[in-house]
């Protein structure tokens, strides 16, 4: 019985502030702070159309994904031949070229960002997606690495050696036996960097000045100073930027829950 | 079948039963990991090691010259910048705060979704949901909530005797409003991997225990509590440094460049960076750096010493 009622209301502390957020993008201000938990009598479509018709939001849209799509390419493409290696190469050197990758899902964003925003500057990088996609890249490297090379450890070596047997190149042996056979573990990263680059914030306030190169976060925290407290516009923006994850999340909420799990217990 | 390699000249059948990679077949594994080694040293490895180096200079980001100041960043940071201690203290108070609720909140979720029950997965998903969220997003929901003139929250707290403050703004009780967002958006993913956790531990643990006559509560003390200590441990290490990096959420709170009583080292060292004092903000990088070495430090060895106490 406790039990019921303790997740009843935790339910309800998670929901509510949610729900309110939904409703309030269909009311007028002056509805909202009338009745903010109020079901919406009579909606109104004013708020998406004054969000969508500044048009900010969907060029950050656009540009959002741009930057994730090639941010999952880049990451995955450079993991999954990198823990290739590291599954299977013996030995010292490869050992610490393993733990060097590794160890930067320890060092936090603050203890690079300010020598990364020097060298993009010096290389043309900064107001640029491809910017952002390098950095992002980057970043999520090492948690990628981690995820794919302790999935490809755990493939039987008889796999590897049949592999060799028949003389297939090393190429061979990766993507016709290797990839196919760790879809789980690259689905898992992949939806880790989705969220860790859709969601990103630091760098497009490092990098992006122009307008017309910004993501959705920065868009987003842009409202607060161009719509102050107009809150059924903020939330607006909140469920348009929100929205592409949220519903990916309806589908593949294993995957969303097996990767960020993965993220976190990294031990 | 063997680790080691055949001597040369053994049946071929039986070499290659125990091939490792060798010689060519080494090299082109070392290609493949040569792209990401290169990308990350480049971009990640190089830039981290520059940050010490920055940190003894007073470069201001732009200009040609600069001088080599030694420890004088780092002095002026222990000794008379009251914006970083400000910072400092807020961050601590922070991060002890979500710590401790989120690793106690999100346990006790999992105990209580254990079961794969239809509603308990449900409500999983709900919970973990936020976590998806941008935190930008997680603080605009919040700033409504908790506004002082017309969040629906108002009422409620007025009504227990905390109303009439101003949540975000006030000086001391700011950066507990603010863990309990940072609270209610990551305790459901933390659940999750407590769930993970849980469903390792041998049912027949708690039939043996029922056998006992153990109660509910002697059951989760004795069974539950010991076995669940490691995983207690990464959710509490991870917390930690997660909530040491909340940059996002208290911009989207606290405004840019935030509020002072929301103000967190993060913050600090990006409005370091922001003022052009790329030396100076470099050096607080160091000090962040080493404070989140050192407090993961201690945590290992506290709880780490508890753990094996309990299991002797």
């Amino acid at each position: 019985m406790t039990r019921r009622v303790a997740l009843g209301v935790y339910a309800l502390i998670i929901a509510v502030p949610l729900l309110v957020v939904v409703f309030g993008t269909v009311k007028t201000t002056q509805q909202l702070f009338a009745a903010p938990l109020g079901l919406p009598t009579s909606p109104t479509g004013a708020n998406y159309a004054t969000v969508v018709g500044n048009g900010e939001i969907v060029v950050a849209l656009r540009n959002s994904v741009v930057v994730t799509v090639c941010v999952l390419l880049v990451t995955l493409a450079l993991a999954t031949t990198a823990a290739f290696a590291f599954a299977r190469l013996r030995g010292v050197l490869a050992a610490a070229a393993y733990g060097f990758v590794v160890a930067g899902m320890a060092i936090p964003v603050q203890a690079s960002m300010v020598p990364q925003f020097v060298l993009f500057d010096l290389l043309g990088l900064t107001d640029s997606l491809l910017g952002l996609v390098v950095v992002q890249s980057v970043m999520g490297l090492p948690i990628a690495v981690f995820i794919l090379t302790g999935f490809m450890r755990t493939l039987p070596r008889e796999l590897f050696e049949a592999a060799d047997l028949d003389g297939a190149s090393p190429w061979r042996t990766f993507r016709s036996i290797v990839l196919p056979l760790s879809t789980p573990s690259l689905a898992a990263a992949a939806i880790f960097l989705l969220v860790i680059s859709w969601n990103d914030l630091l760098y497009p306030l490092l990098l992006i000045t122009d307008p017309a190169k910004r993501t959705l976060p920065l868009t987003l925290l842009g409202f607060t100073g161009e719509y102050l407290t107009d809150y059924p516009l903020l939330f607006t923006g909140v469920v348009l930027a929100s929205a592409p994850l949220a519903l990916a999340y309806v589908f593949l909420q294993r995957w969303f829950v097996a990767g960020l799990t993965a993220g976190s217990v990294k031990g | 079948m063997t680790t080691v390699a055949a001597p040369v000249g053994a049946a071929p059948r039986a070499t290659s039963a125990t091939v490792r990679p060798r010689g060519r077949g080494r090299l082109a594994l070392w290609l493949f990991a040569a792209p990401a080694l290169v990308f990350y040293t480049y971009f990640l490895a190089v830039p981290t090691l520059q940050t010490a180096l920055y940190s003894i200079t007073d470069w201001d980001g732009y200009s040609g010259d600069f001088a080599w100041v030694g420890g004088g960043n780092y002095a002026d940071i222990a000794t008379n910048d009251s914006q970083f201690r400000n910072a400092l203290v807020n961050s601590l108070q922070f991060t002890l705060v979500v710590a401790v609720a989120q690793t106690v909140l999100s346990l006790a979720l999992a105990v209580l979704l254990l079961r794969n029950t239809r509603g308990a997965v449900l409500l999983r998903a709900l919970f973990f949901f936020p976590a998806i969220l941008s935190s930008v997003a997680v603080a605009f929901v919040w700033k409504f909530v908790l506004d002082p003139q017309v969040g629906p929250l108002e009422p409620v707290l007025a009504a227990v005797g905390l109303g009439g403050g101003q949540y975000l703004a006030a000086p001391g009780t700011a950066v507990l409003w603010l863990a309990l967002v940072q609270v209610w958006a990551h305790a459901g993913q933390l659940m999750v991997v407590y769930i993970a956790g849980l469903q390792q531990i041998p049912k027949v643990l708690y039939e043996a225990a029922e056998v006992d006559g153990a109660t509910r509560w002697e059951r989760f003390r004795h069974v539950t509590l010991p076995l669940i200590l490691p995983t207690g441990l990464i959710v509490l290490a991870y917390t930690t440094v997660q909530s040491f990096k909340a940059f996002d959420l208290v911009l989207g709170l606290g405004g840019n460049p935030p509020n002072p009583p929301l103000d967190i080292l993060a913050t600090r060292i990006y409005g370091g960076f922001a003022d052009s004092q790329f030396g100076y903000a470099a050096a607080e990088s160091v000090v962040f750096l080493a404070l989140i070495a050192l407090i993961t430090w201690l945590q290992r060895r506290l709880v780490g010493r508890d753990l094996t106490e309990d299991a002797s």
